[in-house]
């Protein structure tokens, strides 16, 4: 083999960003499952369904995690301009607002709980409420140690392509939890 | 070096990216543990998938005997299986398990992984003219989380309460409730443990294929020049990425219910007199969300066999596939049928007529593309200048077994004749011969017919061919007589099915095909003893044994990272230019370039490039000009 060919390869990243989207549709398969599932069920008796208004600190915590959509394209920017000092505090603000975002997540399963809809309940339906934000609050903290590596890379010197490069997958995957979300809070909200 | 910086692009190299080990320095353990080598993680996947299937066999013969005989003791079972068979017989219990493991172990260990783990990762790279896979780390852990799940699933054999035994579909209650039989205890929790390690497995290989597939083929390898071996191997991975989430979704919820005590599928459940606490759940979500896999799975077993079928009757027939356009066609044909049909597992639900006949029509037109394959593997057959390697006959009995296997299919589709035939013995006869036996001939075909490229030795002939015919003809004597055990209403699964005065009179039968199964089990030594000791004793292969076109034969014998010594090779044609007229061999590899083929050319060859058909003109000109001046 020729050595030269090897590091060139080594730079070819288009192969494993395109792994970051197979593994977005993987990910949103599960969740289409998921809320198919719930339509399948709760369409099966009128006695099935949310039943309740939804807690306000899914509106809060939605807002929290659009915002750190947004603090992460100004990380990725300042990271494309070489501005790291810049990237490194977008980055710390997203970390904070996903963090901000999944203890607001957890609080809301306690109002919920306070409020008697419980995770064993026999109008299942309810029950998904949980399955669904507990498995996207998996996937945040899937994120989340992706924001920590990239951010934790930022103290290190690294390639500067290796830093865009780790900085988009991780915008990536960051951006699609948030449309996630918003599809699983847009679904809810239709569906209580 | 100019062509290489553009090569530098598409191509990718074998090398570990974080280390910098060269393969002159590999230890034992990098080598041949934890092996980032695509070939070798192919070798893995291959070897674990044998072991299971051999597994799984000799389970499939143990509840034979029980079908065979099931009034005769053999004390010898008792000395092996101790108390799952008291007094020399087999317990009702270990036979359900039995025949849970053997359907899972056979479906997902040895037709998923043995068989797209093995032949994607050997192929795509070697097929594509790639170094290696998109994530060769990813790959290797792949392989190490099927192995851990194959281990954990072997592990339910030894707790106490034995392997799950609901059925390879675990259908709730039954799987849900550890009261209702002793499989549902702590070997249903094995169950799904090992299933969710095997999931995530697939999903990291299916990944990688897709990605590779997509990016990394070397130059001039368009989408239109991939052998139909890489095409059905990217359309088993997409059908794979879109399908197994979604059971994970069903697992997840089957395992809130059986451990939290939610009631996703359980409701009005009494136990020996006790009524269980679940309410309100569905047990019909868990078989949607089941067969929402469960359906596309059986075509993740089928399709990468019928891609090493085309590659292996094309080149052993030494005729250009008839219809590669069509064979492509197909595949994406029924990728996309397979999502819209599995209502057809539940007709008999209680399932809406009308939409028993909507599943039942996109069920029928699945037909038309696996009757086109059909047709073209037959039609490449016809006056072909067959050459009857081992690889060959395995492809022509996998061609026989769709067929026979297939046609039931079409009954089985029937919303109405199916309440008849439902979970009867001809729906074991159906999918046991269109999936099973099909899908492990299109394996051992792609065995018999890469040997020489994954271990540099050939297998020998004679005892292959002893395996085939022992082989097919055992499939057939099992399977075709449970057609007719099926019509007359004998269901699967039955423990003891004598006890019913109507069904006792099949017990020859079942004497018969117990008989059929084990001489086909004791067939399968001959492969096992071909197989291991041909690796390390075989004849030695040649570069391009089967004279073949596609890029794999143009790597050398010995293997090496990164696939090719120098530069990965050109594509310049597609891989079915067998016996092409004018041409002095009667193959033209991938890599041969026009330009050394000008006797050969035809005018479509050059897909209406106009600079290509002139020169091929003015050398047709020149060459008559000559003849004439000749005579």
């Amino acid at each position: 083999m020729v050595p030269s060919s090897v590091d060139q390869d080594r730079l070819n990243l288009r192969p494993k960003k395109f792994l970051m989207w197979l593994f977005i549709i993987t990910s949103f398969m599960l969740f289409a499952a998921l809320t198919s599932g719930f339509i399948v069920y709760t369409a099966g008796d009128p006695s099935r369904g949310i039943k309740m208004i939804l807690p306000k600190l899914f509106l809060y915590s939605s807002i929290a995690i659009v915002a750190s959509s947004v603090t992460m394209h100004l990380a990725y920017g300042a990271a494309k301009k070489l501005q790291f000092s810049r990237q490194r505090l977008f980055l710390a603000i997203t970390i904070v607002l996903g963090i901000l975002f999944f203890v607001m997540q957890l609080l809301s399963w306690r109002g919920l709980i306070e409020n008697g809809v419980y995770f064993v309940n026999p109008n299942a339906s309810q029950s998904f409420l949980y399955v669904l934000t507990g498995a996207h609050l998996l996937h945040i903290f899937a994120g989340l140690i992706v924001l920590l590596t990239s951010f934790a890379g930022t103290f290190k010197s690294v390639a500067q392509v290796k830093n865009v490069f780790r900085m988009e997958m991780a915008a990536i995957f960051w951006h699609f939890l948030d449309i996630l979300w918003i599809y699983l809070y847009v679904f809810l909200l239709l569906n209580q | 070096m100019s062509s290489t910086t553009i090569h530098n692009t598409i191509e990718h190299s074998g090398h570990g990216h974080d280390d910098h080990g060269h393969h002159h320095h590999e230890t034992f353990i990098t080598k041949y543990i934890f092996s980032q080598d695509h070939k070798m993680i192919a070798k893995q996947f291959l070897i674990t998938g044998i072991i299971m299937g051999v597994i799984g066999m000799l389970l499939s013969i143990l509840f034979r005997i029980q079908l065979g005989w099931p009034d005769q003791s053999f004390p010898l079972l008792e000395t092996f299986l101790g108390k799952w068979a008291e007094g020399g017989r087999i317990k009702p219990d270990f036979y359900l398990a039995l025949v849970t493991i053997h359907g899972t172990i056979m479906v997902f260990f040895v037709l998923t992984a043995g068989l797209s783990g093995t032949f994607s990762n050997l192929l795509i790279p070697l097929q594509l003219g790639a170094r290696d896979m998109a994530s060769p780390f990813l790959n290797m852990l792949s392989y190490w989380f099927f192995l851990a799940a194959c281990v954990i699933m072997m592990t339910s054999f030894f707790v106490e309460s034995g392997p799950a035994s609901a059925g390879w579909t675990i259908y709730p209650p039954l799987s849900a409730l550890p009261q209702s039989i002793s499989g549902s205890a702590a070997g249903m929790s094995l169950w799904l443990a090992s299933m969710v390690l095997f999931i995530a497995s697939s999903l990291m290989g299916a990944l990688n294929y897709i990605s590779t597939i997509l990016n990394m083929r070397t130059k001039g390898m368009d989408l239109w020049k991939m052998p139909l071996t890489i095409w059905a191997l990217f359309l088993t991975a997409v059908l794979g990425v879109l399908s197994f989430p979604v059971l994970v979704a069903g697992v997840v919820l089957l395992i809130f219910d059986r451990s939290v005590g939610t009631s996703f599928y359980l409701s009005d459940i009494v136990v020996q007199g006790q009524i269980l606490p679940q309410q309100g759940g569905s047990p019909i979500l868990f078989q949607h969300l089941f067969w929402f896999l469960g359906h596309p799975e059986v075509y993740i077993v089928i399709m990468p066999a019928l891609g090493i079928t085309s590659e292996v009757i094309a080149t052993n027939a030494r005729k250009p596939i008839f219809g590669y356009h069509a064979m492509v066609y197909s595949l994406i044909g029924i990728t996309i049928l397979s999502f819209i049909v599995w209502g057809h597992h539940m007709f008999v639900t209680g399932m809406n007529p009308f939409l028993g006949g909507v599943f039942m029509i996109t069920t029928l037109i699945i037909a038309v593309p696996s009757a086109v394959k059909t047709f073209n593997y037959l039609a490449t057959l016809w006056r072909g200048n067959i050459r009857f390697t081992p690889a060959m006959l395995f492809a022509i009995g996998l061609v026989s077994f769709f067929i026979s296997g297939g046609l039931t299919g079409i009954f089985l589709g029937n919303a109405a004749l199916d309440i008849n035939l439902h979970d009867t013995y001809f729906v074991v006869a159906h999918f046991h011969l269109v999936m099973g036996s099909a899908a492990i001939f299109g394996m051992l075909c792609g065995v018999y017919h890469w040997f020489p490229k994954m271990f540099g030795r050939m297998m020998d002939d004679k005892l292959a061919y002893l395996h085939f015919w022992l082989t097919f003809i055992g499939a057939y004597l099992v399977f075709f007589p449970m057609h007719f055990m099926g019509l007359d209403g004998v269901p699967r699964r039955y423990y003891a099915f004598t006890e019913f005065e109507f069904m006792k009179e099949w017990l020859t039968v079942n004497t018969f095909v117990s008989w059929a199964a084990i001489v086909a089990a004791i067939g399968q030594i001959a492969f096992l003893w071909n197989f291991f000791y041909s690796i390390f004793y075989g004849k030695k292969a040649t570069q391009n044994p089967w004279e073949s076109n596609t890029l794999e034969w143009t790597t050398p014998v010995e293997h090496l990272h990164g696939n090719w010594p120098g530069e990965i090779p050109t594509v310049y044609r597609w891989p079915y230019d067998y016996s092409k007229p004018g041409h002095s061999e009667d193959f033209i590899p991938q890599t041969t370039p026009f330009s050394q083929t000008m006797s050969s050319n035809l005018p479509h060859d050059f897909e209406g490039n106009p600079e290509a058909e002139r020169i091929q003109l003015e050398w047709q000109k020149k060459q008559q000009a000559e003849a004439e001046q000749g005579v």
